[in-house]
């Protein structure tokens, strides 16, 4: 059984007022999470991202298509009780203390008092909010809301969390400690599904990863593979290289770069390999420090796919 | 039941610790207080004004706290976007609204029995300072048990006002919902005279659609029987129930048209 599922999904918001013609949002996503994934879902703003999720919790119903949670369909109130949902920068009510409020969301979910009473403890401890647990959450900043919302999206020890924008609004600390968070999800054997506009936490979490832009799927795979056909070419980089030497085989390299005396950063083309370059430098006495593929870097990709797409 | 239950006590501890609240019930208890220096101009009068007046204060003021939380209830959440949470919890959309709903009822009647207890507490005041050749005068003792049936009413009409501020919060902003919650709770008052509009008009469709909307809005007039417990005059038990029938009908179909448009609502 699949974790999510998605088949041509699509939504369309009317945009006008006088003659509303359809805004398409989202359009024929069609996507599977296994479960156990940790799955990026990657695009700049306005990408498609939070439409989607909000599609998987029902908060909007599609214009075409369907979408399924655990082998049912989304909105079904089972399911509800094995999943975990944090919107994009949460806002709960100003009047409740952080203790109050997941104390009412575990009520809602079906815990008795006392299992109430540990659970939130536990879960305001594990998100790193202490003594300001009793205080009203309007005296909260946007870092402080984001933990109390991941803390009541893991309330009920999901078995897929979905996570608009997990990072947003944390501080470096904050961050690391989310990212420790969501790999301890993933430890447990939870899928998470989380949506980012910042590409190196895709890579620092994700098993796999879909593109989304203009509301269209653009990519999607493990990163690995994304990257494997965006191999570009080579860097070299070398030291020891004599002057003459670097004239004399400056056609061969794309680009270079000093690094320190005699030091240098050398751009090679992907064809031919760096093997026959490295070898005549060695030979004229350079000195090899590191040879890397040089990859497209997932924003570059990210940038690249995005134009690539037609307005819509 | 559970969930609604929960989602009440939440709308009640969000209610209670609402500044605003607390001065609404405080201006009411404050008029019933003012009713007794008023009722100081008008001998022989005195313990009627402070009867009416009493009524008077807990119908507008529970009225304004229907109209205003009620009209917040379902906007406020979606406008934070903290009905984000609450809906990925395993709740149904239709326990979402009643559960609002019963959260508000629940925080009107604490209130409504506040503003009571100050309103008899006046009363006893009334009686006590009154010199023995006064009562005689008077129609039904000071704290008439009767003048509890137009309390139960006035919570009945806040009762249908919350479902109205309720229907028009699931679709409206909340300005555009108090408008039309306070037109209705004007028209509702004088509802009756649309049902006789052939007397007035002789236009078949007019009188149809008058007609229509006799059935359509909500008829809050016979819900107010201040003036009859205020004048000692009998309102028959049968005459209570029937009308409380009709506030339960109507309340029922609002919450049921409320919630048919949350469910299919999106939250963009």
């Amino acid at each position: 059984m699949l974790a999510i599922q998605t088949t041509d999904l699509s939504k369309d918001f009317p945009v006008g007022f006088w003659r509303p013609r359809p805004y398409r949002a989202l359009d024929k996503l069609t996507l599977e999470v296994e479960q156990g994934e940790t799955f990026g879902f990657l695009g700049p703003n306005g990408a498609g991202k939070t439409t989607t999720l909000k599609l998987l919790m029902q908060l909007l119903y599609p214009t075409s298509g369907r979408a399924e949670i655990l082998g049912r369909p989304v909105g079904d109130v089972g399911v509800k009780r094995r999943i975990g949902y944090l919107p994009e920068s949460p806002y709960f009510y100003d009047y409740l203390t952080a203790e109050e409020l997941l104390s009412y969301f575990a009520s809602l979910v079906g815990y008795g008092a006392a299992e109430r009473r540990r659970r939130v403890s536990a879960l305001l401890d594990e998100v790193g909010i202490g003594s300001e647990r009793r205080l009203q959450l309007r005296k909260f900043s946007k870092g402080m809301l984001q933990r109390v919302g991941i803390a009541q999206a893991i309330l009920n020890d999901p078995e897929v969390v979905f996570l608009d924008e997990p990072m947003s609004g944390l501080d470096p600390l904050g961050r690391r400690e989310v990212r420790n968070l969501i790999l301890s999800l993933r430890d447990r054997g939870c899928t998470v599904f989380f949506s980012s506009h910042v590409l190196a936490d895709a890579e620092a979490l994700c098993s796999r990863v879909a593109i989304l832009a203009s509301g269209r799927l653009i990519a999607s795979g493990k990163i690995t593979d994304i990257h494997a056909f965006q191999v570009r070419g080579w860097e070299l980089i070398v030291a020891h290289l004599s002057g003459e030497s670097l004239e004399r085989h400056r056609a061969r390299m794309r680009k270079v770069t000093a690094i320190a005396d005699r030091q240098y950063a050398l751009e090679l083309p992907l064809e031919p390999g760096p093997d026959g370059l490295l070898r005549d430098l060695i030979g004229e006495g350079a000195h090899l420090v590191s040879l890397n593929p040089t990859r497209e870097s997932l924003e570059d990709f990210f940038i690249q796919q995005v134009g690539q797409q037609e307005p819509r | 039941m559970r969930v609604i239950r929960h989602i009440a006590v939440n709308v009640f501890k969000e209610s209670v610790r609402d500044k605003v609240l607390y001065n609404l019930v405080l201006f009411a208890i404050l008029l019933m207080a003012a009713s007794y220096l008023l009722s100081q101009l008008t001998a022989g009068q005195d313990i009627k004004i402070i009867k009416d007046l009493g009524l008077a204060a807990m119908q507008l003021f529970g009225l304004f706290m229907a109209v205003f939380i009620g009209i917040g209830l379902v906007s406020k959440e979606v406008e934070r976007r903290s009905i984000y949470s609450l809906l990925s919890k395993p709740i149904r959309r239709q326990e979402f609204v009643i559960g609002k709903y019963v959260g508000l009822v629940l925080t009107l009647a604490v209130n409504l029995a506040i503003m009571t207890v100050a309103y008899y507490a006046v009363l006893g005041y009334m009686a006590w300072m009154a010199g023995s050749w006064f009562k005689p005068g008077w129609e039904a003792p000071a704290m008439d048990p009767a003048l509890l049936k137009a309390v139960a009413m006035i919570m009945l009409q806040l009762m249908v006002i919350t479902a109205v501020a309720l229907f028009f919060s699931t679709f409206s902003s909340p300005m555009l919902s108090a408008g039309l919650t306070f037109g209705f709770y004007i028209v509702g008052h004088f509802n009756a005279d649309l049902k006789h509009f052939e007397a007035i008009i002789d236009s078949r469709p007019v009188v149809y659609l008058a007609r229509a909307l006799y059935y359509l809005l909500p008829n809050l007039a016979p819900l107010d029987v201040k003036a009859q417990v205020v004048h000692a005059l009998p309102v028959p038990a049968a005459y209570l129930l029937l009308n409380t029938a009709y506030a339960f009908v109507y309340i029922a179909a609002l919450l049921t048209a409320s919630s048919f448009i949350f469910l299919r609502r999106d939250f963009k």
